[in-house]
């Protein structure tokens, strides 16, 4: 961690009448990043949030922002705006007067504030609803008034508290994109915090994964994506396999793991001692399924590793591409997602016997 | 079709009622003591406004009693003090009352139902009595009154011109504000406090993000999201208080002329009961004034909910 990074957390705790919310966190936030924490509720995200902002205070811990420690600075001295989850618009207020409200209280002249606010309108797309009230407005309108209004006094530091949480599925989908596009388009740095793990991952540049408090990894989506160090992790974010077996070999370049009625063989080496107990993760995706017993993979030295036959069970059809539950001998599903790439390229149905086979490369081995 | 019409019918029933109620029990009423009031007196009785008199049906308007009320400097005096009191109860009441709401709505959860108690805990006593006590407690040797006097405060009421002299509290304007504003004052806090309970706090979080000290967040959204309250409140102290006999005759004294009293002496000192249904139709249409802008705007807000 360098020490001149833009946003530090170091060893922030928060108790909360003896429950632990946040426990010892730290992390270093560059300028310009998108920083979001992921979690289910109640992982303490929220809390660690609202100490940025300075609603809660930390039990212990430091947080300093571009060098300056922020222990006993009130919400309204802290260089940060937050977008509450809840919008937190103000209802007595026109749009205008409620992204102004900041820019007043900073004492601005009145054609400068009126010019922010003009630019804010605009770069939300909302200049003809300035005179309206926010109940006037829609869900997806009062969310670009909640952003105008944060964004309106060039806070340092953007907080977002579940930004999209509000809005049902379509809209939250189209205003992702707009959101991030106007995130990047103003440059600030920003904090956001969410439980939906496809929001973090289109809007944010690093994901911390938190659970009880502590962060559990922390990368940028695709390496969190496919690259958990933890069965949580791997389980929190997307579909996955989960398959516990035994490090049977360890070489180098490969391991084999035993789960007893399939056996992988990883194309890459791991840290551990032969007979460890490990879980084997792979992505429903990353798996094909064939009504015929497939050639075995490249790089699998033979058909005894990475395929699996089994019944179908259960399939559901997505449009762009099919889930299928495979299960095998044991009783074990295998979850397989195939991209309908074809048009009517689904000749697989309830009951059918198929083959499932993956890529050497396919797999992460989990030992914790 | 006859569900439909029965359900109607049901409606109209419920719909109604009040609107009958109002008409028999209110708008009557106040049609007889209108036409008393352009009637003419005679002797001990007042004469029919319509009268049969050799062979001819005769009406007779008599709007002097009005033409009084607005010559005679009396009686238009006494709706100036009328109104100057109520208003004044009613600043009172809110200056008081609005910070007790505010602490009281912000109080633990489990604190608020015994703080609403003791706010109505007063109207378990006949309210007749808890005037009386203040009779009391304000006379000379009275518990307050010889606490105020203590602390100095009667001098500085004299100087303020609320009461007569140093030591005479009683039957002064002072005494009758007291007794109203003691009266009035839950009136006062319990819309205060119905509404300011429902405040989102999250309001108050995102303004203190923004920039706003506690104080600016108070004067700049608390107060302004509040207003249907204060208005509420307002006017439950204000219309009551223009027409209070009680507290005027017990408490206020001859500086404090009040409507209520000049309609009692009408009625039953001067007999003239004409002249007292003129003072009480204007009462009633100087009231309504502020009814209806509180309605309007009641109806202001309910549109800007929906």
């Amino acid at each position: 961690m360098s020490a001149e990074a833009f946003l530090q957390i170091r060893n922030v705790v928060k108790d909360f009448d003896g429950n632990r919310a946040v426990d010892n966190v730290s992390i270093d936030i560059a300028k310009g990043e998108v920083f979001a924490l992921l979690g289910s509720s109640g992982c303490g995200k929220t809390t660690l949030l609202r100490m940025l902002a300075g609603f809660e205070t930390p039990t212990s811990g430091t947080i300093t922002l571009e060098g300056r420690d922020l222990a006993g600075l009130p919400p309204y001295a802290r260089p940060m705006n937050m977008m509450f989850q809840s919008y937190a618009l103000f209802p007595h207020l026109t749009v205008a007067d409620n992204i102004a409200f900041g820019l007043k209280r900073d004492g601005l002249p009145a054609a400068e504030i009126a010019a922010r606010v003009e630019a804010m309108l605009k770069l939300v797309q909302l200049g003809a609803y300035a005179k309206r009230k926010p109940h006037q407005l829609s869900g997806g309108q009062q969310q670009r008034v909640a952003l105008a209004r944060s964004l309106a006094k060039k806070p340092h530091l953007l907080l977002l508290d579940e930004p999209l949480g509000a809005l049902d599925k379509k809209l939250r989908e189209e205003t992702q994109m707009e959101l991030a596009n106007i995130i990047e388009d103003v440059g600030v740095t920003c904090v956001m915090v969410t439980h939906d793990q496809e929001e973090a991952m289109t809007m944010a540049s690093r994901i911390a994964v938190m659970s009880q408090g502590r962060f559990l990894q922390v990368g940028a989506p695709a390496e969190i994506y496919e690259t958990p160090t933890s069965r949580f992790v791997a389980d929190f974010i997307g579909n996955v396999n989960l398959m516990d077996g035994k490090l049977v070999e360890d070489e180098a370049d490969h391991v084999i793991v035993d789960c007893g009625d399939l056996r992988h063989w990883v194309g890459h080496g791991i840290t551990g001692t032969l007979g460890m107990a490990v879980t084997v993760a792979v992505r429903p995706e990353k798996i094909r399924i064939a009504a015929e017993p497939p050639e075995p993979e490249a790089g699998v030295p033979d058909a005894g590793f990475n395929r699996v036959q089994g019944t179908v069970k259960d399939m559901a059809y997505f449009g762009s591409f099919t889930v299928y539950h495979l299960q095998l001998a044991s009783g074990r599903i295998v979850k397989i997602s195939q991209g309908n790439t074809e048009r009517q390229s689904a000749t697989l149905t309830w009951g059918d016997s198929a083959w499932a086979s993956w890529s050497p490369l396919s797999q992460v081995v989990l030992t914790q | 079709m006859s569900a439909l019409r029965r359900w109607l019918a049901g409606r109209a029933a419920v719909v109604g009622i009040p609107y009958v109620w109002l008409a028999v029990f209110f708008l009557l009423p106040f049609l007889v003591v209108a036409k008393i009031s352009v009637s003419e007196m005679e002797t001990t009785t007042f004469k029919d406004i319509v009268a049969w008199k050799d062979g001819a049906i005769a009406f007779s308007l008599n709007f002097g009693n009005y033409l009084l009320l607005v010559q005679d400097s009396l009686y238009f005096s006494t709706f100036v003090s009328s109104l100057k009191y109520a208003a004044v109860t009613t600043l009172l009441c809110l200056t008081i009352g609005y910070p007790f709401a505010y602490f009281m709505a912000r109080a633990r959860a489990t604190l608020q139902p015994a703080l609403l108690m003791l706010v109505m805990l007063p109207f378990w006593t006949s309210f007749l009595l808890r005037v009386y006590a203040w009779k009391a407690l304000l006379t000379e040797h009275g518990l307050v009154a010889e606490a105020i006097e203590a602390l100095g405060l009667d001098r500085a009421l004299a100087a303020l011109g609320l009461v007569p002299g140093a030591g005479q509290l009683m039957n002064t304007p002072f005494s009758l504000v007291l007794g109203m504003t003691y009266t009035y004052l839950p009136f006062m806090i319990l819309p205060l406090y119905s509404n300011l309970a429902k405040m989102d706090l999250r309001l108050l979080e995102a303004a203190s993000d923004l920039g706003a000290t506690a104080w600016t967040a108070f004067w700049k959204i608390t107060v302004p999201l509040s207003r249907a309250g204060i208005v509420a409140g307002a006017m439950l102290v204000f219309i009551p208080c223009v027409g209070e006999y009680v507290i005027p005759e017990l408490l206020g004294g001859p500086q404090t002329q009040m409507i209520g009293r000049t309609l009692w002496d009408e009625f039953f000192s001067n007999n003239d009961w004409p002249m007292a249904c003129a003072v009480a139709v204007t009462m009633v249409l100087l009231v309504i004034v502020p009814v209806a802008v509180f309605s309007r705007y009641q109806a202001e807000v309910q549109e800007r909910r929906t």
